[in-house]
């Protein structure tokens, strides 16, 4: 195991915050998986599968070092299917539902340009494992985003229906936006040890880089809100429930099932 | 040539070449449905490059693709069965010629 900017006794706060990164992939990861077998076209089907599978490669690399960090032997299959609800520390948006097409589109490009602002800096994070999951992370977002932001400019800038529907997909999902950059002592203890970016330089940069996109889809960007929203301390909405009852199903029946 | 008849209910084909790596020439691999050839370009990285298939993708439309008519089979490629001359196979070839 490489070495860690923290001594013993500040383990369980990078365990939570390595939790809150391999969270929002391995929920997003489970949500994209759902549209397998029911995308638009076979095209966008592989493509929403390939990203779900990166999501999911990369929760499996950030939940195995939270294993490591936390020291209690759990692997990343003990971490990812044998929590409960409230251990979960992924943002809401990430387990708001599929929705139409234009939802998950929505919902997609969000979160990758939030996962690409963050990772890019957290390549020269002082944890060495978080740098280096960091920077294979980033270049898989890279794709993702190119990816949801060219079918958020084609629905946007497309017919009335599919801007009239994307527009109310935004509306719909940008109040969980706020949460991904309410900046807790956990972000501020993390930032301070170097160990991840800023989060107002993330959200500066995901504002500029979600402006550029909305303008070229000819969306308007919906006024931010006090939110009530607290995923990254495990408190969930409804959805999530449903997520963890259908992703956890088969190792609660079969306890260390195997392929 | 009479106009294609459109299609509205689905995305036009493309054809799609990939480079498996530098130095090789580009070869086709099959096709695929897209709006554009941008979004041909992302399908075709989805659908043939995901193994590590190539460093290069050309996408064409299907319908620019004029081929050979089966049915001249015989005049278009017939003549050329017997002039064995035409291949490079009379000259010797040194020991120190490696990779031909």
């Amino acid at each position: 195991m490489s070495a860690m900017p923290f001594g013993r006794a500040e383990a369980p706060a990078l365990f939570r915050y390595v939790l809150r990164l391999g969270d929002l992939s391995l929920v997003l990861g489970q949500r994209l998986g759902e549209w397998v077998g029911h995308a638009p076209a076979l095209e966008e089907d592989l493509a929403l599968a390939n990203i779900a599978l990166d999501l999911v490669g990369q929760a499996r690399l950030l939940l195995t070092y939270a294993g490591d960090v936390e020291g209690l032997g759990r692997d990343e299959d003990d971490i990812a299917f044998l929590r409960e609800h409230g251990q979960y520390l992924n943002p809401v948006l990430a387990e708001q539902p599929n929705g139409d097409f234009g939802q998950t589109i929505v919902r997609q490009v969000l979160i990758d340009a939030f996962q690409l602002e963050l990772y890019e800096r957290m390549t020269a994070s002082t944890d060495e494992s978080l740098a280096a999951i960091a920077a294979k992370a980033v270049k898989e977002v890279r794709y993702h985003l190119r990816f949801s932001r060219n079918w958020l400019v084609r629905l946007g800038d497309g017919t009335p229906e599919s801007h009239a529907r994307v527009q109310s997909a935004l509306d719909a999902l940008w109040p969980y936006t706020v949460e991904l950059f309410a900046e807790d002592e956990l972000d501020r203890t993390m930032a301070d040890a170097g160990v991840a970016p800023r989060l107002p330089d993330v959200h500066a940069a995901w504002a500029r880089r979600i402006d550029e996109m909305l303008a070229e889809a000819t969306l308007v960007r919906p006024k931010d809100r006090a939110h009530s929203w607290h995923g990254k301390r495990g408190q969930h909405s409804e959805h999530l429930g449903y997520i963890l009852a259908e992703m956890q199903h088969l190792q609660r029946t079969y306890p260390e099932a195997r392929w | 040539m009479s106009a294609p008849i459109e299609d509205n209910r689905h995305w036009p084909l493309y054809e799609v070449f990939v480079r498996a790596r530098g130095g090789l020439d580009h070869k086709h691999v099959g096709s695929l449905h897209a709006a554009d050839a941008r979004m041909a370009i992302d399908h075709a990285r989805d659908l043939y490059t995901r193994r590590l298939e190539g460093i290069s993708i050309w996408v064409v439309p299907s319908k620019e693709i004029t081929a050979s008519d089966p049915t001249e089979t015989d005049s278009l490629f017939e003549p050329a069965r017997d002039k064995i001359y035409r291949h490079p196979t009379f000259y010797e070839i040194p020991d120190e010629v490696k990779t031909l």
